[in-house]
């Protein structure tokens, strides 16, 4: 967990690899899974598991590359800071195996700071390279005066296009943010939808052929964000 | 544009949702799991899980009702009450907690802020503040003072100037509660909240005092709290959340809507 990573000397009581819903790792894994959660030890992926389950539909999480390659769909969460989400993407061989589930078509979402390390590049942390699946940076909301950051609570999400996610639920519902960076595309026609912080009009859902990625998380935004998560989980990955 | 929030609070003891007037003289409500999870259903913005006796106890919190609760309610919610120390804090949020509130164990020990914002990230840090008025003097420039053990205990420190030092430190949000108005059903205490709004830039939740949805309103047209706590409106079913937020959008508040899938 990240949590531990940037401050060691804290050590959990309550592991969670023995969660019965984390994947035995190793070679001999070779079953498919409808859904694999990447655990990059970039914060708590409890809560995306909870919601999957919640919907009653079933996945895993994982911290091997092989159970994401034989996983139909992929969830890239996270809670955290760039710099150590990236470290531990490299260092792994989840970063490509993220790009990989990608460039096979499979359905990747990516939630909050997976929405911003499918990027080229973070302001965060003093500058980061990141996976440059989707081209693009990350940078800090300006100050505004009066605004508060990080952009915290519920805002509006209107949809750029109907991506086949976002079925089923109003354009314009609100959505929980916890960030204080955004998305800028290089290419904006990849914006799947858009949010208003103070003066600032910033793309808080992102998408290339089967990859969406969404800076709010839908874990924990109630009817709606659930809504999406179920599309997500039963989405072929066309986009039409 | 974000929304004024409504945050209903879930005071637990034995795992039992209660509530009292000033702190005393409580009466079980519900079950904490099946009401989080209908307050979620019914739209409120965020919850908060206060373990009402850990703390007197020196007990750590149930981590078993966190988890539960995690696996019912989809929405933000925080737990308090009981937090003991870092250990506590990473269960809690590992549990499937947003964030976590800390309250005399941050005024005893104001390290802590600082420790678990760098080991959490400051919008995981929520601290809670009891406020009673005590007049204003030259030790109480803003006439009111922090106080800890549900108001039993004075700390002779101004609870405008603990509100700074707690942002400095690295608090991600104040979570007001207003000692005198608590439990009283008659409104917010509108002046501290609007001094501890103006004087920090984190979020403040005002507590103490909701009775009807005009309270809210009141809240939010004279000061700039960013969200407002309910208890014993909602509890006992005199109010609904889908009637407050109804009430608030009457009022040309910016809130979340209730009820838009589909």
């Amino acid at each position: 967990m990240l949590l531990r990573l940037r401050f060691p000397q804290v050590q959990p009581r309550t592991s969670p690899q023995k969660e019965t819903d984390f994947l035995s790792y190793g070679p001999e894994v070779t079953m498919r899974v409808p859904v694999a959660i990447v655990d990059y030890e970039a914060g708590n992926l409890t809560s995306v598991l909870n919601a999957i389950q919640y919907l009653g539909l079933q996945a895993v999480v994982t911290k091997d590359p092989k159970v994401i390659a034989h996983a139909d769909r992929v969830i890239f969460p996270g809670v955290g800071a760039a710099r150590a989400s990236m470290n531990v993407l490299l260092a792994s061989g989840l970063g490509k195996a993220v790009q990989d589930a990608v460039t096979a078509r499979k359905p990747v979402l990516g939630i909050c700071i997976g929405c911003q390390i499918i990027l080229e590049h973070s302001e965060e942390d003093g500058g980061v390279d990141c996976l440059g699946i989707i081209k693009g940076k990350a940078l800090k909301f300006h100050s505004e005066p009066g605004l508060k950051i990080p952009h915290m609570g519920w805002n509006q999400v209107e949809f750029a296009f109907p991506h086949p996610i976002f079925k089923g639920v109003e354009d314009a519902s609100e959505f929980y943010f916890v960030h204080s960076y955004h998305p800028v595309l290089s290419n904006p026609v990849e914006a799947a939808a858009y949010t208003t912080y103070g003066k600032q009009r910033f793309a808080s859902a992102l998408y290339r052929d089967t990859l969406v990625a969404t800076q709010f998380h839908l874990e924990k935004s109630g009817d709606v964000g659930l809504e999406l998560l179920k599309n997500f989980c039963k989405w072929n990955g066309e986009l039409c | 544009m974000l929304t004024k929030r409504v945050i209903v609070c879930l005071d637990v003891r034995d795992r039992k949702v209660t509530k009292g007037i000033k702190f005393e003289s409580n009466v079980d409500v519900g079950d904490p799991v099946e009401m989080g999870a209908q307050y979620s259903r019914d739209g409120a913005d965020e919850l908060v899980f206060y373990d009402i006796t850990a703390s007197a106890e020196k007990r750590a919190i149930d981590i078993e009702m966190v988890k539960d609760i995690a696996k019912n309610v989809f929405i933000p919610f925080s737990v308090g009450g009981g937090v003991r120390n870092l250990e506590d804090m990473y269960d809690v949020l590992l549990a499937g907690a947003e964030k976590v509130s800390i309250n005399s164990l941050a005024v005893l020990n104001p390290q802590i802020i600082t420790d678990g914002a760098k080991a959490f990230g400051n919008q995981c840090m929520v601290l809670g503040l009891d406020a009673k008025f005590v007049g204003i003097s030259e030790k109480f420039p803003s006439g009111y003072e922090v106080v800890i053990q549900g108001g039993r205990k004075p700390m002779g420190i101004d609870a405008v100037a603990w509100a700074r030092r707690a942002e400095g430190l690295g608090i991600g949000e104040i979570c007001l509660n207003s000692i005198d108005a608590d439990g009283m059903r008659e409104g917010y205490e509108l002046s501290i909240t609007e001094l501890i709004a103006n004087a920090v830039m984190v979020p403040v939740i005002a507590s103490g005092g909701a009775g009807t949805p005009a309270h809210i309103n009141t809240l939010f047209a004279k000061t700039h709290a960013d969200a407002a706590l309910v208890a014993s409106m909602v509890h006992f079913g005199t109010y609904s959340i889908a009637q407050i937020k109804a009430e608030m959008a009457l009022a040309g508040l910016p809130v979340r809507r209730v009820g838009v899938s589909k």
